[in-house]
């Protein structure tokens, strides 16, 4: 247990799920992943761990909360997997609520502790086994479980109809042209070099960051396309809920909407987790040893066009800024110099959070923790107290936030701790800054 | 007793330990086949370069953040493997059994290393009820695994210094080696042999996979 508010969070996800389990019925789900989903790396993993705890450090969470042992990796896999091992699945329903607590809601399956493990255990893995046992149970914090619903029902994550996607695309298209007239969201341009891929909260409440793709395309001189039809969401909460058969689903679509329109490359817009389940997770499932057509992140993507003289920078951006690295770009791509580049290409001050790159903390909304929605917001908080002093320590007055879980999770942090800072995308920046030629102007 | 210890006891722990780790390596590479994520993204280059970062003192951010900790865990280490190999009594009784002429080193060295071993063991019992952290995660299997690896070296110092009957410690001496050999591949202590696996295989999805570093 964490601490005495948390005991009291309500979440139907869990507390009605629970009283629907048998013993029986736990028993089977707990053997038929362990036993037949589950092979080297569960065994390896749980024989290999020495118990030495060294991966405590790591831990956003375990640091945030004055090194609470509770909150340690390996603390979190002992009171989870180790006990379910152990026991052989014969565990009781608030076992398993609490196993769903410790695995959805305290860990952000960042992997950084794989980073500080002597033996390199992938802990986050252990962690996702844990979801998905609870996904078979259909044991999920409620809102989280809501977000893989809607991407069964509707192929994205905010239940955005097919109309409505489109009716976005083409008011952001009339927005951005408002600063370039020939600005473009081309819908199904088959053959396009580029397939821009976006997640669904882009349409549903952060729409102008489809215009500034519209103004920097424009500016780039690209031949890009967005679908009109699904498969244009691959943000995939289902990878973090556990629930890996419409995971698949979502990535099937996404690929197979990119092979339908015949085009080069995917650029994944500005979202952590939606760039791993499309080069990672997804491709793994469906049998893949890596993505069929080639992808790259927003930061790769602007570094090209920065480092290519594609898009010139006009003037600089003057205040003081600083990075969260997301774990799936940076740690999850090596993308950190880049990132880097990209920074000092458009902001005149820049500084880093220490540690950075690989190291940097974890925003604590990633990996589904944030989707677990306003129940365990304060939870979350209490997590990452250690993320609102590297920010406070850096004295910027941005933090930029080059993926979705890292925005909204940083914005939640400068409000519960008052930092009294802003979070920024990189494409803000970028359309900011950058020098729009005479002849597009408006 | 000493016939059997110095004759059969030793095949029996060598049958035990070298198969086990056979044993043990065969059964993780079907169960890695089977796991089918795992084989076709290890690369050679990548497993090395993690291995060796890892091999080396501070060679990680986690080994600079624990000074103390590192010199002493890679210091027991090294100690652990080295001082059983080289010994001078071991070096003599290989070459009376088998009439092989292994090397042997000084006799101070390797009591000071057996020395290192010990108290190595005993801070690292202390540390596990000393930090929360490790403390929540230890189980009475942990203690039990710690004295199985100090017992040889202990024992061992007792018969170097003939303190008791050395009869009596030289056939205990014998038996707490055995014993430690045989439990390897069946008890955590397995970490020796998986180390590198583990390694590679991380090293490989950071490197060759993610382009990213993991140390």
């Amino acid at each position: 247990m964490s601490d005495k508010a948390e005991n009291q969070v309500v979440d139907a996800g869990l507390d009605e799920t629970i009283k629907k389990l048998t013993p029986e019925k736990i028993k089977a789900v707990v053997d038929q992943v362990l036993d037949k989903e589950c092979s080297a790396r569960l065994q390896v993993y749980i024989d290999t761990c020495v118990r030495c705890g060294l991966c405590s450090e790591a831990c956003h969470t375990y640091l945030s909360r004055d090194k609470d042992p509770r909150f340690s990796p390996v603390a979190k896999v002992k009171n989870t997997l180790w006990e379910l091992v152990k026991r052989k699945g014969n565990v009781d329903g608030n076992f398993v609520r609490d196993m769903a607590r410790i695995a959805f809601t305290e860990c952000g399956v960042c992997r950084r502790c794989s980073m500080y493990c002597p033996f390199g255990i992938d802990i986050a893995y252990l962690l996702l086994t844990v979801r998905r046992i609870c996904a078979r149970l259909e044991v999920v914090p409620q809102y989280l479980q809501d977000t893989t619903n809607s991407h069964a029902a509707t192929n994205n994550q905010m239940w955005v109809q097919q109309d409505e996607w489109i009716d976005t695309l083409q008011w952001q298209e009339e927005e951005a042209q408002g600063t370039i007239p020939l600005a473009q969201i081309p819908l199904e341009r088959e053959g396009a070099d580029i397939m821009y891929s976006v997640i669904a909260p882009e349409p549903k409440i952060l729409a102008q960051l489809l215009g500034n793709m519209a103004l920097i395309a424009k500016v780039a001189g690209l031949n890009w396309t967005m679908p009109a039809t699904d498969g244009w969401d691959n943000s995939n909460m289902a990878m973090y809920s556990g629930d890996f058969e419409i995971m698949g689903r979502v990535e099937r679509l996404h690929w197979e909407t990119a092979a339908r329109l015949k085009v080069k490359k995917i650029v994944m817009g500005e979202c952590g987790h939606a760039f791993r389940g499309a080069v990672y997770d997804g491709p793994r499932w469906l049998g893949w040893k890596f993505p069929p057509i080639p992808m790259v992140h927003a930061i790769e993507f602007y570094y090209d066009l920065l480092k290519s003289g594609r898009i010139r920078i006009k003037e600089k951006f003057k205040e003081p800024v600083t990075v969260q690295d997301p774990c799936n770009t940076v740690r999850g791509r090596g993308l950190g110099d880049k990132l880097r580049y990209v920074i000092n290409e458009l902001c005149e001050d820049f500084t880093d959070m220490k540690p950075n790159r690989e190291h940097n903390y974890c925003c604590m909304a990633g990996g589904g923790t944030i989707n677990c929605g306003p129940p365990w917001k304060r939870s979350r908080m209490l997590s990452n107290r250690i993320k609102a002093e590297q920010i406070k320590d850096t004295g910027a007055q941005i933090v930029i936030t080059p993926c979705h879980n890292c925005h909204s999770g940083i914005e939640d942090i400068i409000g519960f701790y008052n930092l009294g800072v802003h979070v920024k995308f990189l494409s803000e920046i970028m359309v900011d800054t950058m020098e729009i030629p005479e002849e597009l102007q408006a | 007793m000493y016939d059997f210890s110095r004759g059969l006891l030793v095949w029996i722990a060598f049958i035990f330990f070298f198969g086990g780790l056979i044993y043990r390596l065969f059964d993780t590479y079907r169960k890695a086949k089977k796991d089918k994520v795992v084989l076709p993204y290890i690369k050679f280059k990548y497993g090395l370069r993690s291995i060796l970062h890892w091999i080396v003192p501070f060679g990680t951010v986690n080994m600079r953040l624990r000074p103390a900790f590192t010199i002493l865990s890679f210091a027991f280490h090294i100690c652990l493997i080295i001082t059983p190999l080289f010994t001078l009594g071991h070096a003599a009784s290989i070459k009376q059994s088998w009439g092989i002429a292994w090397p042997g080193m000084a006799d101070g060295l390797s009591l000071l290393m057996t020395i290192i071993v010990i108290s190595g063991s005993l801070v690292f019992a202390l540390r596990r009820i000393a930090d929360p952290a490790v403390r929540l995660v230890t189980s009475y299997r942990d203690v039990i695994i710690l004295i199985i690896v100090a017992a040889p070296f202990i024992t061992g110092l007792l018969a170097r210094f003939q303190v008791f009957d050395y009869q009596i410690i030289i056939i205990l001496h014998m038996w707490a080696g055995a014993l430690w050999l045989m439990i390897i591949p069946f008890t955590r202590i397995v970490h020796m042999l998986f180390f590198p696996l583990t390694r590679a295989y991380m090293g490989s999805e950071f490197g060759y996979v993610r382009n990213a570093r993991d140390w």
